[in-house]
């Protein structure tokens, strides 16, 4: 499990869970959840698109979830309605399904960009994503404490200059560079339970964010490393443990909240 | 017209086959999705699409009919999603996330298990996106009467429910079951979802269900009308789906043609975005609303067309 | 010694939607001063709090906070929004907001000094936060809130407090409370302090200074000068009387007048 062809994988798989933990906390902490799921959806077709014209799918996975993170950006703003970007994201899976029934692998290929492969990243992409990812996370590192205040009380950060608006654009960016590096080995349909249940599960842990946040990176690498051991062991797809886990973590928390919540509420 | 229907289309087996199912899915997410864009339930729709897909790839792994498969999983998304409460509160949306989440990760495990024990090609595709040229004959009569009974039900509680979600203290005051109609609601709606995506695959039903109520909802106020403008609009743009998907396979000898639901959700969501040109809005509305009862979208629901 | 007002709002008018929000307003907030900004529901008092935080765009008049124009606001205001954090999931304790309070402007991780760390529990003892300073904002009772929200503002030294209708969903007793922490922190930290309300009995005992807003009109001055039968008549554009009972203050409008721009007053609570 551990030699050749896997040591990539176990790499990329560990940089995934960092940035899925990392970006998760805030996407959790913004109730993002949307946007976290529609915007791989909208990847998908940037994929499907790029391998059929022969250009690495990442290129494509990048451009589209870039397109769908800055429109659903400026969609809500204007105030439209969930319809449209509902309705928008619909087209961009059709699209892909479009894409990929043009060339003559298209079940695996389906299958491997919407629930996730171990051997999602060949080695030629290895840089790239790992790139992406350390761009992520230092993003995020970066803003923290934007990030923090404009989540939780944005009209205090307006008065302070901070630029909510102006955040929240840079925000779905990094949301879009997580999709693009996460997708391969997740799977567009799954990428964004890894990106709500960790750190859902570990702010029920936690009331200190810094604590919280570290913790969902922890609950990330626990759960996309068991996730491709499984998958590794049993040949079903990563992005069947992923969604299992996540959800088992998720229920973990709320376990855990309710019972140190009447544990307090005895102690007084 | 013979540019237009290319050759063996009206005579074509599988073509029947799928202008029947095709517009029976149509009427019956059209009539169910202006109930759920007025009630602003659009999420809810799309949450039973995903816990749909998980009905069918376990279906086709177990062999049951696809049909029974969707609506069965609808079904009982259906009645969890009830139990779970469908307050809007983020914790809820979390919750509705990860179950979601762990659902599609189900619908993985069930579509991996078809392909390789089945060794049969295009299941995910299938599912997915629908292959409405390969729905066995037989599912007809069994469609066509789940469709008839929802579109009757709707008919028969529309009222009581719409008044139900504009107010549910006014509704329960005047004897309206607010929950069981709620209850009677999400049923039809996982039943049409079930259906569509027979028609054009799991996760694309969602454009056949809100995509032409939206759109007859943007160009009339009219309920009446607009229950029937959605039919008109999902019918006329499966039937052209169905028709350019049939004649893309002729355009380009190599290829194996494009899905027909590709088709049918580019015209859904052209004729979406054509309804917001203004002056197509201004003329349709003033030629469809009679001085007939106007609905007003209820007062705190988010989504609105 | 030079007293430059910390707040200079001159002539201040506002239409929104064609609708004149705000007529030509003026008044002066000093150092140290305490000044409640009273008006029914509706009447401009947002909008006003809007202008000031710079959010909101004047067509006549000029804002000047520490006699700068309002572009180079920045730390030296602070600003209470009535309620923020309704979510118990968050993981942010009262502490770390305060703390969020000195640099959230600054980039990168936290890496606090052990001054600005006693800086910390300086405020939260302040403003009376100690005993829930270690649990999650988003459970707190709105006046515990109140405090953690004044805590924040008031770490960053600011000489200029706003605060959004902080009394509105406050139970008559927290509403004492916050009305005499905020006349401790006006004078104690050398703060102006301007908040708005819909009803002023609450902080007759401890206002310096009233600005009095309706019809987008107002009238500025301590509350002896202003809550006067004749100055809140010509501002209402009717009669209304003035009655004082037991150091509380009610506005009455004839019968048949409209008074429904006149805030409404808590019913009579004796103590």
């Amino acid at each position: 499990m551990f030699s050749g062809f896997m040591v990539n994988a176990w790499l990329i798989a560990t940089i995934v869970a960092f940035v899925a933990g990392v970006v998760g906390f805030f996407v959790v902490l913004r109730g993002s959840a949307f946007q976290a799921h529609a915007i791989p959806n909208g990847a998908f077709a940037g994929a499907a698109g790029a391998s059929l014209i022969g250009v690495n799918p990442l290129i494509g996975l990048g451009v589209f979830s870039l397109g769908a993170a800055l429109s659903i950006g400026r969609l809500s703003r204007r105030g439209r309605s969930d319809v449209v970007t509902a309705l928008a994201l619909i087209m961009m899976l059709a699209l892909g399904a479009a894409f990929i029934s043009q060339s003559t692998e298209y079940e695996p290929q389906i299958f491997s960009l919407l629930f996730g492969e171990i051997l999602g990243v060949s080695t030629s992409q290895l840089l790239p994503v790992i790139v992406l990812g350390l761009v992520c996370v230092l993003a995020v590192s970066v803003l923290y404490r934007r990030l923090l205040l404009t989540s939780i009380a944005p009209e205090i950060a307006a008065s302070r200059g901070l630029h909510p608006a102006r955040i929240e654009t840079i925000f779905l960016i990094i949301i879009a560079c997580s999709t693009t590096m996460t997708v391969p080995v997740v799977g567009a349909f799954l990428i964004f339970a890894l990106m709500i249940g960790p750190p859902a599960a570990a702010r029920c842990f936690s009331n200190r964010p810094e604590v919280a946040l570290a913790l969902s990176v922890v609950i990330a690498l626990v759960t996309v490393w068991a996730s491709l051991a499984s998958s590794y062991t049993t040949n079903w797809p990563v992005g069947f443990f992923v969604g299992a886990i996540s959800a088992g973590w998720f229920a973990l928390g709320k376990v855990y909240a309710t019972w140190s919540r009447s544990r307090a509420e005895q102690r007084r | 017209m013979r540019w237009l229907f290319e050759p063996g289309f009206f005579s074509s087996a599988p073509v029947h086959t799928a202008i029947v199912i095709g517009a029976v899915s149509a009427i019956v997410s059209a009539i169910v999705g202006v109930v759920t864009v007025v009630r602003g339930q659009s999420f809810a729709g799309h949450a039973l699409t995903d816990v749909a897909t998980t009905g069918g790839s376990g279906a086709s792994l177990w062999g049951i009919s696809p049909l029974l498969g969707f609506i069965g999983a609808g079904v009982l998304g259906a009645g969890a999603m009830d139990l779970a409460g469908v307050q809007r509160a983020r914790g809820r949306d979390l919750a509705t996330g990860i179950v979601l989440g762990a659902a599609t990760g189900l619908s993985a495990l069930f579509l991996y298990l078809d392909t390789t024990r089945s060794a049969s090609t295009g299941i995910t595709q299938q599912i997915l996106f629908g292959s409405i040229f390969t729905v066995d004959p037989s599912t007809i009569p069994v469609a066509v009467i789940f469709s008839v009974a929802t579109v009757a039900l709707i008919i028969w509680i529309y009222r009581p429910l719409l008044l139900s979600s504009l107010s549910p203290e006014l509704a329960s005051a005047r004897g309206i079951r607010v929950r069981s109609l709620g209850l009677l609601f999400m049923l039809a709606l996982a039943i049409s979802v079930g259906l569509s995506s027979i028609a054009i695959g799991s996760v694309l039903s969602t454009a056949l269900l809100i995509g032409p109520a939206a759109t007859s909802l943007r160009l009339t106020k009219n309920l009446r009308n607009a229950f029937v403008l959605a039919c008109v609009l999902g019918v006329v743009a499966t039937w052209l789906g169905i028709l350019f998907a049939y004649d893309s396979y002729y355009w380009d000898p190599s290829s194996q043609g494009l899905p027909v639901s590709f088709f049918i959700v580019a015209i859904i969501f052209l004729s979406y975005l054509a309804s917001g040109i203004s002056g197509v809005r201004r003329s349709v509305a003033r030629r469809a609303d009679t001085g007939n009862a106007r609905v007003a979208p209820p007062s705190g629901v988010r989504e609105v067309a | 010694m030079n007293t430059l007002p910390v707040l200079e709002v001159n002539g201040v008018s506002v239409t929104i939607s064609g609708r004149k929000i705000l007529d030509d307003v003026s008044f002066v907030v000093q150092q140290g001063e305490f000044t409640g900004l009273i008006g029914s529901n509706g009447v401009g008092k947002t909008t006003l709090l809007r202008a000031i935080l710079g959010l909101q765009r004047l067509d006549a008049g000029e804002i000047r906070v520490n006699g700068e124009p309002l572009t180079a606001r920045g730390r030296s205001l602070g600003y209470v929004p009535q309620r923020v954090l309704l979510d118990p999931d968050v993981p942010m304790r009262a502490r770390d907001f305060v703390a969020l309070g000195l640099d959230a402007h600054r980039y990168g991780f936290a890496r606090r000094t052990k001054e600005q760390r006693a800086l910390v529990e300086q405020m939260l003892h302040d403003v009376d936060a100690e005993r829930f300073a270690n649990a999650r904002v988003g459970s707190l009772s709105g006046g515990e809130q109140q405090r953690v929200l004044i805590a924040h503002a008031l770490i960053s030294q600011p000489t200029l407090l706003l605060l959004d209708e902080p009394l509105a969903n406050l139970d008559p007793r927290s509403v004492q409370e916050i009305v005499s922490l905020l006349h401790r922190v006006a004078k104690e930290h050398h703060v102006g302090v301007l908040l708005s309300a819909h009803e002023m009995n609450a902080l007759l005992p401890v206002m310096d200074c009233i600005v009095y807003l309706t019809n987008g009109r107002a009238a500025s001055g301590t509350t002896d000068e202003v809550v006067r039968s004749e100055v809140l008549s010509a501002l209402y554009g009717h009669h209304v009387d003035v009655l004082k009972l037991h150091g509380r203050v009610l506005v009455v409008a004839e019968p048949g007048q409209d008074d429904s721009d006149i805030p409404q007053h808590e019913t009579f609570t004796v103590n």
